[in-house]
């Protein structure tokens, strides 16, 4: 794509380029960690809660340590945490939304365990999840992938049951396709557009999660830096310095709203039937 | 409509029932001997047979199950394994803050969100409604606990308008209830206020688009009335709707608000229950606000009727 076609693609879809910009640097920032930021937990009490400055740019938390460098740290987690999440959850529920949506028999049960994960506040699910076992990245993601779930699957069943009215599908069936090959190449392709909208939503709300967990002291063990963790050691240093819990709560604003505005971006080109009724 | 409230009704208990065998799986699933993870890491043998033996650990898990949905069918969660009360009873005592909290909360969000919504509307593509989609977006990404933390800086310790944290019982005067809870429902308030205003306008858009509001307009009917009893009342299904399923947010909210703004209500209970592992408590939370949300759900499919004399029960 050259520049001219860029330019006129991102005045079409500035939501969707502001989102992806940010997500990107970010990403780059993520991964390039040790190269661009300090020991995130290196402490060093002679620099105990330093303000802004040239040698510590986002300044200093209460035990000395760098924010900036734990500030980069953190955005690998927020940004594991989201991908994984919404990639786990997006598949486990194209494969039930597509069952249940396709075989009638099964659609009524698989619903009702739907609405009732549903009624469970996701957050406290979660914080019970991770609490019961040893707190890792991997077991915040599980806990925060199973109520993504219902979300995932309620949206592919609504798909599915609409596709599978089309004459095509008909046609199809009285080609004598096998249910799996109706399934997979007829009605799949169709949930994807409004999948990769969703997940975007999943991503941004499995951040707010991660985050929401770490900052209730029920995420990754504490010696990792995460943004929610970071703001929850530093809630009494809110008077005496703000830059503690500023600069972690920018972070984790920017990601959240680059996905949205992606995901909003998206929401319009991808499904304009969505994007009418939102 | 009361055989239909009756067979709603119904319906909500094999939700409850699900979310009962969910909490149930939680604890007894996980890997490890509940009772010791329980007891905690420094617990002696002699402990975690004592908690094992209150909690009927050693019942067959068919039984435990049993014994644990009758109890909760006849409204006893169990007790507590730190207070040793009934956790009906620690639940009823930190319930003014957290009810408090909510209704504050709901009643601002809805108003302010509705405002905005319909405001949006009526000047589609403007300055306004583009600053009310852009302020929705925020509002989404914003998390509760970085708002919270905001306005206490802002509001409580510059400016020293409201109090930074804390709830003073509704007992002692409106006013220093109402103080404690400006900046607490503003926060937690912040994504639901995005969630309905954004209905609102989509909503309002499709009516403003409807033949009766153009015959409303070519009789003479004024902006206000044209746009809240015409347009609104007829907008206000789907919203009603967003209302209830937004109550999840809410709840999810209150336990990170409580949190953020010490205040002493059920949020923090179980936020406290969860670092003390006294699961008999976060079990009950669990289950009351999976009840709670089962039950806004239901009235607001009730409420249809009074917004849309078509719908019928």
């Amino acid at each position: 794509m050259d520049a001219t076609a860029f330019i006129t693609f991102a005045r079409r879809n500035p939501t969707i380029v502001a989102g992806s910009i940010i997500l990107l640097f970010m990403t780059v920032v993520a991964l390039a960690a040790p190269l661009i930021a300090g020991d995130p937990r290196l402490m060093n009490p002679v620099n105990r809660l330093k303000p802004p400055s040239a040698q510590f740019w986002f300044g200093t938390d209460g035990l000395g340590r760098d924010i900036f460098s734990r500030c980069v740290y953190g955005a690998r987690i927020s940004l594991i945490v989201g991908v994984s999440v919404a990639s786990a959850s997006v598949l486990i529920g194209l494969a039930i939304g597509l069952a249940a949506g396709y075989l009638r028999w099964l659609d009524n049960y698989v619903m009702r365990v739907m609405d009732g994960l549903m009624a469970i506040p996701a957050i406290l699910l979660a914080i019970a999840m991770v609490s019961l076992n040893r707190a890792t990245v991997g077991i915040v993601i599980i806990a925060i992938v199973i109520p993504e779930i219902p979300r995932v699957v309620r949206l592919v069943r609504s798909v599915v049951l609409t596709t599978r009215e089309q004459p095509y599908i008909e046609a199809a069936i009285s080609g004598g396709s096998r249910s799996l090959k109706i399934v997979l190449r007829h009605i799949l392709p169709s949930t994807i557009p409004p999948l990769i909208v969703q997940a975007t939503y999943v991503t941004a709300s499995a951040i707010l999660i991660e985050a929401g967990l770490s900052f209730l002291g029920a995420g990754v063990p504490p010696e990792t830096p995460t943004w929610g963790n970071m703001i929850a050691s530093s809630r009494l240093l809110l008077a005496r310095a703000p830059w503690t819990i500023f600069f972690p709560g920018l972070c984790l604003a920017l990601v959240v709203l680059a996905v949205n505005l992606l995901g909003d971006g998206l929401r319009d080109r991808l499904d304009p039937r969505l994007s009418r009724r939102m | 409509m009361l055989a239909y409230i009756v067979r709603r009704l119904f319906l909500t208990l094999p939700v409850m029932a699900l979310v009962a065998v969910f909490v149930f799986l939680l604890l007894h699933l996980s890997p490890g001997d509940p009772a010791a993870i329980m007891a905690g890491e420094n617990a002696t043998a002699e402990n975690i047979a004592q908690i094992r033996t209150k909690l009927g650990l050693d019942e067959p898990l068919w039984k435990q199950f049993a014994l644990w949905v009758l109890a909760l069918a006849s409204g006893d969660l169990g007790q507590s394994l730190f207070w040793g009360d009934p956790v009906t009873t620690l639940i009823g005592q930190r319930a003014e803050p957290t009810i408090s909290l909510a209704l504050t909360t709901i009643s601002f969000a809805v108003i302010v969100a509705i405002t905005l919504g319909v405001t949006a509307a009526a000047n589609p593509g403007t300055w306004i409604d583009r600053g009310v989609m852009g302020f929705a977006v925020m509002g989404f990404s914003l998390p509760v606990f970085v708002v919270g933390y905001m306005l206490i800086f802002l509001f409580a310790i510059e400016l020293k308008w409201l109090p930074v944290q804390g709830y003073t019982r509704f007992a002692e005067g409106f006013v220093p209830w109402l103080r404690n809870l400006v900046l607490p429902s503003l926060a937690l308030g912040m994504a639901y206020v995005a969630l309905i205003a954004r209905i609102t306008r989509t909503t309002m858009l499709e009516v403003l688009s409807e033949d009766y509001i153009r015959t409303g307009k070519a009789k003479g009917v004024a902006n206000r009335p044209l746009l809240l009893r015409h347009a609104l009342k007829n907008a206000a299904v789907p919203i009603v709707t967003v209302v209830g399923i937004g109550v999840a947010l809410l709840i999810g909210g209150v336990v990170i608000t409580e949190t953020v703004f010490n205040i002493p209500g059920i949020g923090r209970l179980v936020v406290d229950a969860i670092s003390r592992r006294d699961y008999p408590i976060v079990q009950g939370v669990i289950m009351l606000f999976a009840g709670l949300y089962v039950l806004v759900n239901l009235l607001v499919d009730l409420s249809y009727t009074l917004f849309d004399p078509r719908i019928r029960y």
